[in-house]
């Protein structure tokens, strides 16, 4: 006598079932951001010996409690920022600095080592400008170190410490991050901030 | 005559629906692999700041977060001032020394020293809040921090 076959299951509530779950979790979802902008905060013991800095290698940015930005003692838009802190660390005022591209204005930084941002902000000051003004500092520096490693390596600084941080990038790590440390040490980022 | 029959009306025929929980099945298992379970329930209004000269934070078992914003509206009753939440609770900013050994202590020592502070505050929150907040971490030796922020242009889009 023949088989008979199975009765086929009635499957026509199946999509019914997956859309439940599905909006359950369309629902639940929230897209963790998990990027930001990384600080060191500095260590909290004093050290005794003050530290002599000259007034002109320093760039000294003020925010104030209504979120206006003062600049080397003028006041400045949030969008003139990044230009003006890249032309006071590239400045090479001193003539030390072979690869820097800036007027060598006598009256500005010294060399990229020893240009310091100094940031000051009061407690009134937005979260939102401050981040907004962080990030432009940071960006200034970001686009010098492209610019050297461009100039030197003919790669941008991004691509190098993003092929570093890739497990599967097959060239030389040792000397990838070498190469890193000496952008590095062209343009530390010395960013202080005023308590 | 009658052999013309005439064709039924309503003419348009029934769409093929035996795909569907396919494409269902294929949208749910999106979400569920990208669905990633909130550790904290937010007490606060959390509308992060936007930046672009952003670095992803890598190793999220090494990271201690901290928010801080004005009460959302379920929690009008404490005040419209902004505020730190730790761990599902308000708390007061001398309280972060206490956080801060406990994340500590339940992680591998060996671990201790890379462990990051991801600061996940409200973009209208002022600064003196924040001030506090590192001072507070430095007290306690926490210097590693992270801005938490959206990936974004800080000038708005207008």
């Amino acid at each position: 006598m023949a088989k008979r076959a199975a009765p086929e299951v009635n499957a026509g509530s199946m999509a019914d079932i997956a859309f439940l779950l599905l909006i359950f979790f369309l629902v639940t979802t929230t897209i963790e951001t998990d990027s930001g902008i990384n600080r060191k905060l500095p260590p909290m013991e004093e050290s005794d010996e003050d530290v002599i800095i000259k007034q002109k290698n320093i760039f000294t940015v003020l925010l104030n409690g209504k979120d206006q930005l003062l600049v080397e003692d003028e006041i400045m838009e949030l969008k003139d920022l990044r230009a003006a802190a890249r032309e006071f660390l590239d400045n090479g005022g001193d003539g030390s600095c072979d690869y820097c591209k800036g007027r060598r204005d006598p009256a500005s930084s010294d060399n990229p080592d020893k240009a310091i941002i100094s940031l000051k902000n009061e407690r009134e000051t937005s979260y939102k400008t401050y981040i907004a003004v962080q990030n432009e500092l940071v960006a200034a520096y970001n686009e010098l170190r492209d610019a050297r490693a461009q100039a030197q390596y003919g790669t941008s600084f991004k691509e190098m410490e993003a092929n570093y941080k890739d497990v599967n990038w097959p060239g030389n790590k040792e000397k990838l991050k070498e190469k890193i440390d000496q952008i590095k040490t062209d343009y530390p980022q010395k960013l202080s901030e005023v308590q | 005559m009658g052999k013309f029959n005439k064709k039924k009306d309503g003419g348009v025929p029934a769409v093929n629906t035996a795909a569907l929980p396919d494409i269902v099945f294929m949208l749910l298992f999106f979400f569920m692999v990208a669905t990633v379970m909130r550790q904290n329930t937010l007490m606060i209004e959390n509308n992060l700041p936007f930046a672009d000269q952003v670095e992803k934070l890598d190793k999220k078992d090494l990271v201690m977060y901290i928010y801080a914003g004005k009460p959302s509206s379920n929690y009008k009753q404490y005040g419209t001032e902004a505020k730190i939440q730790l761990n599902d609770k308000f708390a007061d900013v001398n309280e972060i020394a206490a956080f801060i050994a406990a994340e500590r202590a339940s992680k591998r020592e060996e671990l201790v020293p890379f462990l990051t502070t991801a600061l996940k505050v409200d973009s209208d929150a002022n600064m003196g809040l924040i001030g506090d907040i590192k001072q507070e971490l430095r007290k306690v030796n926490a210097l590693k921090i992270n801005y938490t922020t959206k990936k974004g242009s800080v000038f708005g889009r207008d």
